[in-house]
């Protein structure tokens, strides 16, 4: 298992370098993810989509796939790839510090 | 000891834009065979592939505004749905098969065709309406779903897949 040291704190990610043990996210490691691929800032709106992506994960034991969050909380694919652009599905998990999603919507 | 130094984290492969791009060519009209399309269309825009539809033939139906929300499947001629061959043409099997794929597809949260279009429109994704099927179906561009880029022939077709990976469905 791999480790990184992220905000001064040692997590386990795999080979993509997404997080494997959701018990050591915390919000700031967020924000430090979402700079790793290029999101500078994390507004409002992103934590929306990341909020519900980690009570989701909670509940379903799964990553919710873009579909499921667009249907549960509202928000379009239009703007969900405004938020997380090009690869919206991996790039949200990620920065959620959770498994890449596996659904094929 | 596994600890790593702040500088080495690892930056995800997929954080990296790709130039790949995808045609998919859909030429079925009925819902069983919409659906590989629409479904490998998707998953490409989520992979942040520029994606390109062409619609020609019975393909025309799924983008054709009274008929996209009426494909219908039918287990005429489909032996993968086990059933016997001479049970296929009674009447009233083709609305049975269609009511309980849509159900099966619906369970397994997947839109139905307009809204998938509306997704993959939304994602980025072109739709094009191929010129021949139209003029043979005696279509105009205002039969056409709004998500439609355009009416394009063989030729423009070409030129647009140029260097791109095609699917032919």
């Amino acid at each position: 298992m791999t480790t990184a040291l992220l905000g001064g704190r040692e997590v386990h990610i795999d080979d993509e370098g997404f997080m494997t043990e959701p018990t050591e996210w915390s919000e700031e490691l967020s924000e430090i993810l979402a700079k790793q691929i290029g999101i500078d800032t994390l507004t409002e709106a992103h934590w929306t989509v990341l909020r519900f992506l980690r009570q989701d994960f909670e509940t379903e034991g799964e990553t919710p796939t873009l579909r499921r969050i667009s249907t549960q909380i509202g928000v379009s694919t239009k703007e969900l790839f405004g938020l997380f652009p090009k690869k919206p599905g991996k790039k949200m998990a990620y920065v959620a510090g959770l498994p890449k999603p596996k659904g094929c919507i | 000891m596994t600890s790593t130094m702040e500088s080495e984290v690892k930056v995800p492969a997929f954080a990296q834009d790709t130039d790949r791009r995808l045609c998919i060519i859909c030429s079925k009209g009925t819902l069983d065979m919409a659906y590989p399309g629409l479904v490998l269309a998707n998953a490409a825009l989520l992979e942040g592939i520029e994606v390109n539809l062409f619609f020609t033939f019975w393909g025309l139906d799924m983008i054709t505004e009274r008929r996209m929300d009426h494909l219908k499947a039918t287990p005429v001629g489909n032996t993968a749905m086990h059933m016997p061959q001479a049970i296929g043409p009674i009447p009233g099997m083709t609305t049975m098969a269609t009511k309980m794929m849509k159900k099966e597809i619906a369970k397994l949260g997947f839109p139905d065709v307009p809204e998938f279009l509306d997704t993959l429109v939304d994602a980025g994704a072109s739709l094009w309406a191929c010129q021949m099927s139209i003029d043979m179906m005696k279509l105009e561009a205002e039969d056409l779903y709004e998500g439609v880029s355009g009416i394009i022939g063989a030729s423009e077709f070409m030129e647009m897949s140029e260097d791109a990976q095609i699917i032919f469905i």
